[in-house]
């Protein structure tokens, strides 16, 4: 299995029957496709609808997700104006969102939308789903392509929310964010606890009940 | 009033230096037909509140690329390099801001308030100058009101009064813009008699819209 499926996997779990959830672009949204037995959910999409879905058949005109590419909408979806989307995002109705970092670290805090001077695309919707949303998860591979920590003691990059993250889920592991740090508790099926902690610049505490990560 | 008119007739209230308010979300919801027409006419300096300035080749991205623009306040540049690139070159001045706050500062701009209290940008760049306020114990950010000379607004269907429909993702920003400028032009896809719209599927009433384009 390979890392983006052990986190989209895992991420999947997080999800209850019944729960309004926004899935970013990328790994997150990878997420929808391994639903739980017997679990719906309803996905949001910041640029004004509920009941996302993948595109099947013709692409609809007018109708994109957050990242522009064609989706379609289910039975008993409905369309809003952009005032609307953020009152659902930002009023505690989405259950879970679902987000990439580049960095996080141990206080909660999310850095995930500009690098200064090198990449500054714009928070877009990020900054609102991160303050309103009922849980935060990231959502990423544990460490950067060069192998770097993304998982910090004190986020360097700009924030997108301070104190905001209540789960870190990785192809290595499930974090824990609480008040007291980080617990880790649960590892992916071969990975050590001496694994996680050299691919880790965060200090955390190993839960009591660490579990191996679930994987159908 | 007739509402409906040419394309040129619409845009002659459009000078150099105004602050334009532009509809769409990756240029789905946005009115290509008048930002070409627009580019025809030489204006420039022009300030844009919109969501994001599309790809180059679309939508806001075209008046990026022939550099009609001299600020955009948006909440995402990423999908055009060209506004990063003119960021970075200080040629083009960029306002960030938080998607949901920027569809309220609007909102609060037509809706005639002094601003909107969001928790969203509390410890970030975004809060940097920012009063902070609080109400019961929670804190938050004070953020005013938007307002535009006027607003280009892409709807699927409009009748003759003015009352808007649109269409899927299309809608976006479109309503609140609506509401926010001093002139609103639309672009229909298509244009109905008065009365056709059922009063209870109005999405925009039609008192906020001047001109009517057919798209």
């Amino acid at each position: 299995m390979d890392a983006k499926t052990v986190i989209a996997k895992r991420v999947a779990q997080e999800f209850q029957d019944g729960y309004v959830v926004n899935l970013g672009i990328g790994i997150p949204t990878l997420a929808a496709d391994f639903l739980p037995e017997g679990v719906n959910v309803i996905l949001q999409s910041e640029n004004g609808f509920i009941g996302l879905a993948p595109l099947e058949g013709q692409a609809i005109p007018d109708l994109v997700n957050a990242g522009g590419r064609p989706v379609s909408i289910i039975p008993g979806g409905a369309v809003f104006d952009s005032a609307m989307s953020f009152a659902i995002v930002r009023g505690g109705h989405v259950d879970v969102t679902v987000l990439g970092a580049l960095e996080v670290d141990q206080e909660g805090n999310l850095a995930n939308w500009m690098v200064p001077g090198k990449m500054v695309p714009g928070m877009g919707g990020a900054m609102d789903l991160v303050s309103g949303a009922r849980k935060v998860i990231v959502a990423m591979e544990h460490t950067g392509k060069d192998g770097a920590p993304k998982i910090l003691k004190r986020c360097a990059l700009p924030l997108t929310g301070q104190r905001v993250v209540n789960a870190i889920i990785t192809n290595l592991c499930v974090f824990e964010v609480t008040a007291k740090g980080l617990f880790l508790k649960e590892m992916a099926p071969g990975v050590t606890i001496e694994d996680v902690k050299a691919n880790t610049a965060a200090e955390f505490t190993v839960a009591a009940d660490l579990s191996t990560m679930k994987l159908m | 009033m007739a509402k409906v008119c040419t394309i040129d007739q619409a845009l002659e209230v459009i000078k150099d230096e105004m602050t334009l308010m532009i509809g769409g979300f990756l240029a789905v919801g946005t009115p290509e037909m008048l930002i070409d027409t627009l580019l025809t006419k030489g204006t420039k300096n022009l300030t844009v509140i919109a969501n994001d300035t599309a790809t180059p080749e679309k939508g806001i991205g075209k008046l990026v690329v022939s550099r009609r623009l001299k600020k955009v306040v948006v909440s995402h540049i990423g999908t055009n390099p060209e506004t990063g690139r003119q960021m970075n070159a200080g040629e083009l001045h960029v306002d960030l801001v938080p998607q949901g706050t920027l569809a309220e500062q609007i909102r609060a701009g037509g809706a005639g308030l002094g601003g909107v209290l969001t928790p969203t940008g509390l410890g970030t760049i975004v809060a940097e100058g920012k009063e902070v306020i609080k109400v019961d114990g929670r804190e938050y950010l004070l953020e005013k009101p938007l307002k535009a000379d006027v607003a280009l607004i892409k709807a699927h269907t409009a009748d003759t009064a003015g009352n808007l429909l649109f269409h899927r993702t299309a809608r976006n920003f479109n309503p609140l813009m609506a509401m926010a400028a001093k002139v609103v032009i639309v672009e229909a896809e298509n244009i109905v008699e008065a009365g056709q719209i059922d009063p209870d599927h109005v999405m925009t009433p039609g008192i906020f819209v001047d001109w009517i384009v057919q798209g």
